[in-house]
């Protein structure tokens, strides 16, 4: 998986703990989104026909196309669903989460 | 210039990890802008929901520069950011500013007029969701016609909204920009193409994004994308280019597909009457009838 992680991070507790400038470098996340999700995308890897169409419509850039299967970001999927209705074969079933 | 598409795109993400609806439309296409223009890219957002969901203390969802600036400032803290790196010599990089709907045509309009005027070397990119979704969809200079927002309310007097859209495309075309195009991500080849171009004009470019809104427009949010490639489609927007001086169609449909199929999925316009869809696709046709006369030649 190439995405930016989530990084470990302590709030600076007083006012001298604080830089001057910038608080935080860029590419700085410390929390996941994936409790926004009702609906989880699984993608059918047996008929997905790589077309990439999916990794092109996230509006969240959570699929991954470097590995030699296309892998879903579970961290940063929000369950919009947009990838299985834009799939033209059908391969991506969103699947409701279970708690 | 190499075609840009899922298969040619890279896998680098520099806006990741934000916190917008999920099914964006707006943050669908920053993310692709941020794409094309790569890492040594500087970012100035003014007051809207991308600042809103990318810069959440201590979070920090652009990988590359990015600040907020003061509402009304989009082109001028753009320009300022463009000064700055050529004043350090700092070479090879590109500046965006990246504005809603109300940033651009209403509240940021001066700043985005001065900037095309002074032709600095930057590309602004407007996300046109028709309304100020961040504060809670108030209607803007964008709003179209027959639209129900929490300031233009649909009822027995009024049908929403009652002026259409400005032409922000063709307002800006009228200073002379170096490079300016109207997209969808509905389309978003297109778009990317459109991006890429603009990347590689010296001077100001402005690309005109349409971004459907889930929480704004009422609609569910796998929709997205193919309602934009509705909107269209149905020949509610449409894709155009302004290129020394010249205007061009980049899709002219020889008929559209009813507009009432893209208006009634989404619950800002289910209150629409027959009367008032025939009255939009008359809008629409008149729109249509200027722009093929004057820009097909």
């Amino acid at each position: 998986m190439k995405r930016p992680q989530v990084k470990s991070w302590e709030y600076p507790r007083r006012v001298q703990d604080f830089p001057l400038g910038s608080t935080c470098d860029s590419d700085h996340l410390v929390s996941i989104n994936a409790g926004w999700r009702t609906f989880r995308p699984v993608i059918d890897h047996d008929r997905c026909i790589d077309c990439l169409k999916c990794f092109l419509v996230c509006p969240d850039g959570a699929i991954d196309k470097s590995g030699p299967l296309l892998a879903v970001d579970y961290d940063f999927c929000k369950g919009c669903g947009i990838c299985a209705h834009e799939c033209p074969v059908k391969a991506i079933e969103m699947i409701k989460e279970v708690k | 210039m190499v075609k840009l598409n899922a298969k040619t795109l890279h896998n680098e993400e520099y806006f990741y990890g934000h916190k917008a609806c999920g099914g964006c439309g707006e943050s669908l296409a920053l993310r692709h802008a941020m794409k094309v223009l790569g890492p040594d890219t500087f970012a100035a957002l003014p007051a809207g929901c991308m600042a809103a969901v990318s810069f959440i203390y201590p979070n920090m969802a652009f990988t590359t520069n990015a600040m907020i600036t003061p509402f009304a400032a989009t082109g001028a803290v753009a320009s300022g950011m463009a000064a700055g790196l050529e004043a350090l010599g700092i070479e090879g990089t590109q500046t965006i500013g990246i504005a809603g709907d109300g940033g651009t045509a209403d509240i940021g309009f001066q700043a985005l007029s001065g900037a095309i005027d002074r032709n600095d070397d930057i590309i602004y990119l407007a996300t046109d969701n028709e309304a100020y979704m961040n504060t809670g969809i108030q209607k803007s200079g964008l709003t179209p016609y027959g639209t129900r927002t929490t300031t233009s309310p649909a009822g027995k007097n009024l049908p929403g909204s009652i002026r259409q859209k400005k032409n922000m495309f063709e307002i800006v075309a009228a200073h002379g920009i170096s490079y300016a195009a109207t997209a969808s991500v509905g389309y978003l080849e297109d778009f990317l193409m459109k991006m890429a171009k603009a990347k590689a004009v010296k001077g100001t470019s402005y690309i005109h994004v349409f971004v459907p809104c889930p929480t704004g427009w009422g609609y569910p949010a796998q929709q997205t994308v193919s309602l934009a490639k509705a909107a269209v489609d149905s020949g509610l927007w449409y894709l155009a280019e302004y290129e020394a001086g010249e205007f061009k169609l980049n899709r002219n449909p020889k008929s559209f597909t009813p507009a009432a199929d893209y208006l009634l999925a989404q619950s800002r316009f289910k209150h629409l009457t027959p009367e008032d869809i025939s009255r939009i696709e008359a809008q629409r046709d008149a729109k249509w009838e200027i722009m093929r006369r004057k820009w097909l030649g």
